[in-house]
């Protein structure tokens, strides 16, 4: 094909992250802010919208090899939905994936959302930045 | 190795991972490539292109779901661009790809273009290839959105659709050289929108003016073109007597599913077309003859790389950046000079430069 020599010196192992939103609600800035940064930050970002179902999120991880999944969940679903998610990946043999959640999640969930194996949860006013940072920290 | 017998097995998980191997150009991967290679060529595989917009997604959605009417297993790598400052993308053809969730015959790829100019990645064939190895019969291949000129998919594909919509320019675009003239289908989708009939009739009118010729891309890019007797030209469909294809022209509403079936009838009958006139045969082996042009320029690139003193180079540079040597007299300076001597050659490569004139040297 095309052979530019400068061109594909680009950096050869890039950060894939699924950006995904299960559930009903139908407020997808968020998500959409985070994708932009990710993409900002050099990562690959397979965004998939709305309405996601948790097999839909697992078989789009299996499919794109991605390294880390990233949930927005508004509708207050996340006990239901993160732990069905977290099951598929395992089924899939996916356990090296990272899950973060961003969203409206309560103090007290977390906790017990870390134990399900999600790596970081992200309420209003997150920056960024420490999205982009903790992203990269965990897939070193 | 393990990877690649579990993707011949049908592991999905093991072919994932193995086109994340591909797609990074790894040692493993390209092994995995080597070890594959006999088990290729059996797929049909189908370029989408066409600008940002006009439905590219929503229409491999479709056909997507009607060749699994048909039962045929399907792969879609679908690419979108790298941003050209951070190397970051956004990769969004899924979106318009839910209906094609939960079926196991179907496997989606998203790929980033990574600085390809062309209108897909560098990977992307191989990416093709390690699906056809796994066994799907079609392999639908979109391109980022496409402008003018971003014609690689016609080198790639054995079919190319090239989409267009209503409002997207008037009938000069239509004649203009490039995207337009890789086309095997050219498909008119949203034909719900105002506008429909004229676009239609600016690529009809094109399709008209057009000289037949056999399209077939040669392994510099370059096409072999052989004229028509003036027996074959006519409505725009293929004549019995003449083993020519001409493009055909499909109106759609992808977002609908209208006019899916007729134009999944127009990839099969253009599959059947290559078979029979033998244009299939050409496309391969010029599809594997640029491959291996390409493999071969990057390895002889790699290998004299290996073998040049960066010093070397750097004194090159320097004397092109200060203009006393043209690019193409560093080349044969380069080319020529002596390497292990970096300290001393700069007068001598200098000296090279002005003997670049004399034929003895340049040969």
């Amino acid at each position: 094909m095309v052979q530019d020599k400068d061109q594909t010196t680009l950096p050869d192992k890039k950060i894939r992250v699924l950006v995904a939103k299960p559930g009903l609600d139908g407020h997808d800035r968020g998500a959409k802010v985070v994708a932009r940064a990710l993409r900002d930050a050099g990562m690959e970002v397979i965004y998939t919208g709305l309405r996601q179902t948790p097999e839909m999120i697992a078989e789009a991880a299996l499919q794109e090899d991605v390294d880390v999944i990233g949930l927005s969940i508004l509708s207050g679903a996340h006990m239901a939905l993160a732990p069905r998610i977290m099951d598929l990946l395992k089924a899939n043999r996916q356990t090296n994936v990272k899950v973060f959640i961003g969203g409206i999640v309560p103090d007290e969930d977390i906790p017990r959302l870390m134990e399900m194996g999600i790596t970081g949860v992200y309420g209003p006013g997150a920056s960024t930045e420490d999205i982009v940072k903790d992203i990269k920290n965990a897939v070193k | 190795m393990d990877l690649a017998k579990s993707v011949l097995e049908g592991d999905r998980l093991s072919l994932a991972r193995l086109l994340t191997q591909v797609e990074n150009k790894t040692t493993e991967g390209s092994t995995a490539l080597d070890f594959l290679f006999a088990h290729t060529g059996r797929a049909h595989l189908i370029g989408v292109t066409g600008a940002p917009g006009t439905g590219k997604s929503s229409l491999v959605n479709q056909l997507a779901l009607h060749f699994r009417r048909e039962g045929k297993r399907v792969a879609i790598v679908a690419v979108d661009p790298s941003s050209p400052f951070t190397g970051g993308a956004v990769l969004g053809d899924r979106v318009r790809m839910k209906d094609l969730s939960g079926d196991p015959g179907v496997f989606i790829r998203s790929m980033a273009s990574r600085g390809s100019i062309g209108g897909l990645a560098q990977a992307t064939a191989s990416v093709v290839q390690v699906f056809d190895a796994a066994g799907y019969e079609i392999i639908m291949i979109e391109t980022v959105g496409a402008g003018q000129s971003e014609v690689d998919i016609a080198k790639l594909a054995h079919t190319t659709l090239v989409v267009e919509a209503p409002g997207m320019g008037d009938d000069i675009q239509a004649i203009k050289a490039g995207i337009l003239e890789i086309a095997d289908i050219i498909v008119v989708n949203k034909a719900d929108r105002p506008g429909i009939e004229s676009a239609e009739k600016a690529l009809k009118s094109m399709l008209e003016l057009a000289h037949p010729t056999r399209r077939v891309f040669r392994h510099h890019g370059d096409l072999i073109q052989t004229p028509l007797s003036k027996s074959g030209e006519g409505d725009g469909m293929m004549k019995s007597e003449s083993p020519i294809w001409f493009p055909l022209l499909q109106r759609t509403i992808a977002v609908e599913g209208k006019g899916i079936t007729e134009l999944a009838g127009h990839i099969a009958r253009h599959k059947e077309y290559l078979h029979r006139s033998g244009d299939w045969a050409v496309r391969e082996q010029a599809r594997l003859r640029s491959e291996l042009d390409a493999a071969l320029q990057s390895a002889l690139m790699d290998q004299f790389h290996d073998h040049l003193s960066e010093a070397y180079f750097h004194q090159i540079m320097d004397q092109v950046f200060a203009r006393t040597l043209s690019p193409s007299e560093a080349v044969k300076a380069l080319l020529h000079g002596n390497p292990a001597a970096p300290a001393s050659s700069k007068p001598e490569s200098h000296e090279s430069s002005h003997s670049a004139e004399k034929p003895g040297r340049i040969k």
